[in-house]
């Protein structure tokens, strides 16, 4: 089967600039696979190349070396309407200062339908409808998003992704600002939206637990660099975490699912050796 | 309601609305004409010079066609101006970019030009020049060594940059010949005249070219609000509609600049106003902008010659009342969050 998305030696460099020349940012040498109906987490420390993932991914950014290839297509052969059909990406936040609603928000994702239509026709409502029903947020249409709580905002961008009627869903720290109850919100919508609509999902976050408990295989990056690629126990093990993390961590697993959980022992050792790295 | 909808409903009323203000103003005036009399200049039964005829057809009716047009390009040139900074407190004068203009108009003005339609074309050169210099100023204050802008900082570059024109046209002033440059305080403080029917031809084709621009690339526009690179990501060339935008944009307040002075604020109280009515979907506020701009800008106009007639008040003083006030009540009750 043709990977959905398959990343081949991707190398990617940011212009240097004088200011940051300290520590030129390098994403170097990115092979994985997605493969259609995966979920696939993308975990590492702060500036381990995640977003930058995101951004080659969408052509947001064109990589330097290597190829990427969606539908066994070159990215680059992609117009950019044509590639927001099959890859929707979730970011963090929303319009702030211009009070739009959730429906006119999720509407948004109907653009690269037809870029030159003026108004949306009936069908582009008929699927914003269906993806703020999919995500619970059919009955707030109306509602100004800057009235929404944190949940129901993550909601409504979820339903503007899921509007664009991607064959990807790429998430970009999807739990960032919520509370531990919207974060499980959160992991049991993406869960459903995979099983029951078949959408696979790229879900990059700092949250090592999240990803265990949602992805089928995590991949952990590192100064840019692929460090390990597998299920989330062979991803997940304390003295490869340790050595990335610089921090001592215990990984024990999660009684109810046997996925593996990650936590750090705030013990006064540990958290000395850890600031001390 | 549907938007199509609510936008044929909206551009209706602010059309019936225009007309109304447009026949106000055709009988208000420091000249006393009675109504009847208007309407005999205005029919062509009125003889050609008399005083009904000159005053309506050769003063009053072109000063409204100047209103209306200036009105109407400044208010959508704000909409645009807010969607492509994503802050709704952008406006061609707040942002300094009218400022920049005026001093291109000054310019062009020292070297003589006037308003036939050939001079008209080389002054409203100089005012987009002047924009294009003044906005290019803005944004590298503003971005200075960061990607990103904040509002505060647009908002402060842009006055400093509107203060730092003020000046600049000061010393042309003082430099040359007030004479050559006839009427040129009462036009800096944005000055609605009539002028030459080639020149109003001209501010015609102007408006419709950046309204068209605007126009097309609205519901990008409203793509532009999730930030450039979600916008990107549903399929928006972002740069290229940032450059697009700003560039007719500024070809609209180059040009209100050039016919009528830098008249501010139209660009803020219009578009807010109309975003309370609908909301903040620029697929509905663009349209809706041009003709409550014109419509806007004509009452302003109109107060402005009768209100201490038979002297005469420039419009951009009206519009600087009622948009001063109307600044400061936006910064301090909506716009909190985002400073």
């Amino acid at each position: 089967m043709t990977p959905l998305v398959e990343f081949r030696a991707v190398g990617f460099a940011y212009p240097t600039s004088a200011r940051h020349r300290a520590r030129p940012f390098r994403l170097a040498d990115l092979s994985f696979a997605i493969a259609p109906g995966e979920i696939v987490g993308v975990i590492g420390p702060n500036s381990s190349g995640k977003t930058t993932l995101i951004r080659l991914l969408t052509r947001v950014l064109e990589p330097v070396e290597g190829e990427i290839a969606l539908e066994g297509r070159r990215l680059r052969t992609w117009g950019r309407a044509e590639l927001a059909r099959q890859v929707a990406v979730v970011q963090q936040g929303v319009p702030r200062g211009f009070p739009f609603t959730v429906e006119e928000l999720v509407l948004m994702g109907r653009y690269p339908y037809a870029p030159a239509r003026y108004f949306e026709d009936p069908e582009d409502v008929r699927a914003a409808r269906a993806a703020m029903s999919a995500t619970g947020v059919l009955d707030l249409a109306p509602v100004a998003l800057a009235s929404l709580g944190g949940g129901e905002t993550q909601r409504a961008v979820i339903a503007r992704a899921l509007a664009q009627e991607p064959r990807l869903l790429v998430l970009d720290e999807p739990t960032a600002h919520l509370d531990l109850r919207y974060q499980a919100e959160t992991a049991a919508l993406l869960r459903r939206l995979n099983r029951e609509r078949g959408v696979t999902i790229l879900l990059v976050s700092h949250d090592l637990n999240l990803a265990a408990e949602v992805s089928d295989r995590l991949l952990l990056l590192a100064e840019g660099r692929p460090v390990r690629l597998g299920t989330p126990e062979d991803v997940l093990e304390e003295t490869l975490l340790a050595d990335v993390y610089r921090c001592d961590v215990r990984v024990e697993p999660n009684p109810a699912t046997g996925r593996p959980t990650v936590r750090v022992p705030y013990t006064t050792d540990v958290v000395q050796r850890c600031a001390e790295r | 309601m549907s938007p199509q909808g609510r936008l044929a409903l909206v551009v209706g009323g602010l059309a019936a609305l225009l007309v109304a203000v447009a026949a106000a103003a055709l009988l208000l005036g420091s000249a006393a004409l009675s109504p009847r009399r208007v309407i005999s200049a205005v029919t062509g039964r009125a003889a050609a010079g008399s005083i009904e005829s000159v005053v309506t057809l050769s003063i009053r009716l072109p000063r409204i066609a100047v209103a209306a047009l200036a009105g109407g390009a400044l208010a959508v040139a704000g909409v645009a101006f807010q969607a492509l900074t994503r802050n709704p407190l952008a406006e061609p004068s707040v942002l300094g970019i009218s400022g920049g203009a005026a001093f291109g108009v000054v310019i062009g003005q020292s070297f003589g030009l006037g308003l036939t339609v050939v001079e008209a074309v080389g002054l409203t050169g100089f005012a987009f020049a002047g924009a294009l210099l003044a906005a290019a100023a803005v944004y590298l204050i503003a971005a200075a060594g960061r990607g990103v802008i904040q509002v505060q900082t647009l908002l402060l570059a842009g006055v400093i940059v509107g203060i730092f024109c003020s000046a600049a046209i000061t010393v042309i002033i003082s430099l040359l010949d007030m004479n050559r440059l006839g009427g040129v305080i009462h036009w800096l403080l944005g000055n609605v005249a009539p002028i030459p029917p080639g020149a109003l031809g001209l501010f015609a084709i102007l408006l419709a070219v950046g309204f068209a621009v605007v126009l097309r690339h609205a519901r990008e526009l409203n793509l532009l609000a999730l930030g450039e690179e979600s916008a990107q990501q549903l399929g928006v060339n972002a740069e290229r509609l940032k450059l697009v935008i700003f560039l007719g944009a500024a070809l609209l307040t180059a040009s209100v600049v050039a016919f009528a002075g830098p008249i501010g604020f139209v660009g803020l109280v219009v578009p807010h106003m109309l975003r309370m009515l609908l909301g903040p979907d620029n697929r509905l506020l663009v349209p809706t902008s041009l003709v409550g701009g014109a419509a806007f800008l004509l009452v302003a106009d109109t107060i402005a010659r009768t209100i201490v007639a038979p002297a005469e008040l420039s419009v951009g003083v009206i519009t600087a009342f009622c948009g001063a006030p109307f600044f400061v009540y936006l910064l301090r009750t909506r716009y909190r969050g985002l400073m």
